[in-house]
């Protein structure tokens, strides 16, 4: 599979070192605009973007086209973030792919589920990382921001952040800012039944980057996602420290909690599920998200004993 | 969306995956005109989104017009884990060999449908024992892969062949419709060895909804939350007494989390969305204030990029305008903080630097108030 870190920083050499090309597709809508200007002011390299029936037009200095196929053409981009309605996101999300984007963060909620597994089908086939629906983005902080989540509670540092939720994901990074704790990378899966990058999957892409200390996997309710990942860092005999926080204790059965993906079904995607496979894994469970810093700090200093 | 028993029975017959002769009603007067057409004896099914009617009596038979009289405002009176029965089906009974399980559902660990089939179904999935397990894509079932499935269950024949046909059947309604999961339970072979569909449970995936104008005429949502979705909301109502109010699913899941942790009963669950503005806050609020239990509001907003004086603006303007009456408790991070707290000064809206703050100030208060 495509590098993460590769795609988004590159290696010292490249003449885009630290300076890796996004398109953004659905630039010229009031969400996409907006978050166009927050990433431009965070440093991220926006190159391009894509509205049809506004091709050749250009806001913030930058110019529009009509496709992504002209997009990439024009460019070399491989990262894009899509910003489109849910219903148009099928489409988008496929010229992308078609276009050669290796690097595909899908923002839009309420995608259907059909449509979703039609794109982690294309992205196998075609060897690109889709990150999404439905997440916050990806963030290595200091470097490059392709997302839509504030700066401010992220600082550069060694630890990765894996999250279900998006503003539990910045809740948490700004506790562990707060506690000292830099992040290396934050890692948005996104709310939905079924995620581009499974949670699995982005510890694994993660798991071997420079500058990794430790994880913080941000979960909640539904599913079974974090009771494999127990499994998985069981299986793989992860070493370093991994910290959990689970959203949803007091979430009632069979509701929707906001997230399409966080609904409990029986045992099936309960919080005490999770939990207790965690503790097979040796993986402690915040109670809080201020906890997690804490947690961490014991687990890290049991390390380096 | 998950539909009732009845309505995930006409989705079938629109597949003609066989089903017992039905007629459902929400009154008795309707109900003894189906009675009569439908003939004694049958069973009175409550129509609830819940398991395990059953058990708890949702489920009778009806031998005469004496019992029926009586059974039939008794089922419509009952509660099942909370769920209240929406309406009746009158169903012919059947005469059964034999129970069956079968689903197709979207398994979301290895993002694919999977079909789960047993020869000893009639009891929740749970429990239900040898269960022959397919992974099958994007939800089409070919013959071949349907008929191993049935003979793998033990079928033969007449039976297998009807098993095939209803199974491919799913399928197509599962993928058609964009379900999330597709149960037949119990599909029981009754005599002559027909195969027949007893029970039924669907449940449609929302974010397709649009998609889907002829499922419109099942979606049963109350007003609060109707008017939530129109917003962009996200609100579930439970049963205490402290509305929870904040953006993004996670966050404000967390905060109902941590509210119980510290023995306080929150009333909603209501998830304004990624982009606060004064106007989604004011519409939250207003929703808040059609809900007579709701004795105090916890506010968690994760601001960042949004200001917290465009939502202390909604507070301001929600008192004015009389909208609540009560204490509110919110932590707000991010920009322009102090401004806000400045702004706030004196009215019934307490401002606090973390979250566990807010949550013990909420729930002393509301306590001290009964």
């Amino acid at each position: 599979m495509a590098d993460l870190f590769d795609l988004l920083i590159g290696k010292e050499g490249d003449k885009d070192y630290k300076k890796k090309p996004v398109i953004v597709q659905g630039i010229t809508g009031k969400f996409g605009s907006f978050h166009t200007q927050q990433m431009l002011s965070y440093g991220t390299n926006i190159v391009a973007g894509v509205t049809p029936g506004k091709g050749g037009q250009k806001v913030d200095g930058i110019p529009i086209y009509e496709n992504m196929n002209d997009a990439v053409g024009a460019t070399g981009a491989k990262i894009s973030i899509i910003f489109v309605p849910a219903k148009y996101f099928l489409n988008a999300a496929v010229e992308a792919l078609e276009a050669g984007i290796k690097l595909l963060i899908a923002i839009p909620e309420h995608v259907p589920v059909k449509d979703a597994l039609a794109i982690v089908d294309l992205a196998k086939k075609k060897d690109a990382i889709v990150v999404g629906p439905n997440t916050p983005g990806v963030i290595i902080p200091g470097i490059i921001k392709i997302g839509i989540m504030p700066a401010s509670p992220f600082k550069p540092g060694n630890i990765a952040v894996i999250s279900r939720s998006g503003t539990l994901m910045y809740e948490v990074s700004h506790n562990l800012s707060l506690a000292n704790f830099g992040q290396s990378i934050c890692f948005g899966i996104g709310g939905d039944p079924i995620n581009g990058t499974p949670l699995i999957q982005a510890f694994d892409t993660i798991r071997n980057g420079a500058n990794i200390d430790g994880v913080v996997v941000v979960g909640e309710i539904g599913g079974d996602a974090e009771e494999m990942l127990a499994q998985h860092i069981i299986d793989t005999k992860f070493s370093k420290p991994v910290v959990a926080y689970i959203a949803g204790r007091a979430a009632p059965k069979e509701k929707r909690m906001g997230h399409a993906g966080a609904i409990v079904y029986g045992t099936y995607g309960s919080a005490e599920s999770k939990v207790s496979m965690y503790a097979k894994a040796n993986v402690p469970v915040a109670k809080r998200p201020a906890e997690v810093p804490m947690l961490l700090a014991g687990k890290l200093k049991g390390t380096n004993k | 969306m998950r539909l009732l028993e009845y309505q995930a029975k006409e989705l079938f017959s629109g597949y003609s995956i066989p089903i017992p002769q039905g007629l459902t009603s929400t009154n008795i007067e309707q109900g003894r005109k189906d009675a009569e057409k439908l003939g004694f004896p049958f069973v009175i099914k409550a129509q609830m989104a819940v398991g395990g009617r059953g058990k708890a009596g949702a489920i009778q038979k009806c031998h005469n017009a004496d019992e029926f009289e009586l059974k039939y405002p008794e089922i419509m009176q009952k509660v099942v884990k909370g769920e209240k029965t929406r309406a009746i089906l009158l169903e012919k009974m059947a005469d059964i060999k034999k129970e069956l399980y079968l689903s197709l559902f979207l398994n979301r660990s290895k993002r694919c449908y999977t079909i789960i089939a047993s020869a000893e179904g009639g009891v929740e999935i749970e429990s239900v024992r040898n269960q022959i397990i397919r992974e099958v894509g994007l939800g089409a079932v070919d013959s071949t892969t349907a008929e191993q499935v049935g003979k793998e269950m033990g079928l033969k024949d007449k039976v297998l062949s009807q098993f095939v046909d209803i199974l491919q059947k799913l399928a197509r309604l599962t993928v058609e419709k964009e379900a999330e999961l597709a149960e037949i339970n119990p599909l029981a072979i009754i005599k002559d060895d027909a195969v027949v569909a007893l029970d039924g449970k669907v449940i449609i995936d929302d974010n397709a909804m649009f998609r889907h104008d002829e499922l419109r005429k099942f979606q049963e949502v109350s007003e609060l939350e109707e008017r939530a979705e129109k917003s962009g909301f996200s609100l579930v109502e439970l049963d205490g007494n402290i509305a929870v109010v904040g953006n993004g699913a996670g966050l404000v899941m967390s905060t109902l989390d941590m509210l119980s942790d510290n023995g306080g009963k929150p009333a909603c669950f209501l998830d304004v969305g990624g982009g606060a503005t004064t106007d989604t806050v004011y519409e939250a609020l207003t929703l808040i204030s059609k809900m007579k239990k709701v004795k105090g509001i916890l506010v968690n907003l994760y601001g960042g990029i949004v200001k917290t004086t465009t939502v202390a603006t909604a507070f301001i303007k929600a008192y004015d305008n009389k909208l609540i009456d009560m204490p509110v408790f919110a932590r707000m991070s991010g920009a322009e903080a102090d401004k806000s707290k400045e702004m706030l000064k004196g009215s019934r809206t307490k401002m606090f630097d973390t979250i566990e703050e807010a949550i013990n100030a909420s729930v002393i208060e509301v306590n001290k108030n009964g």
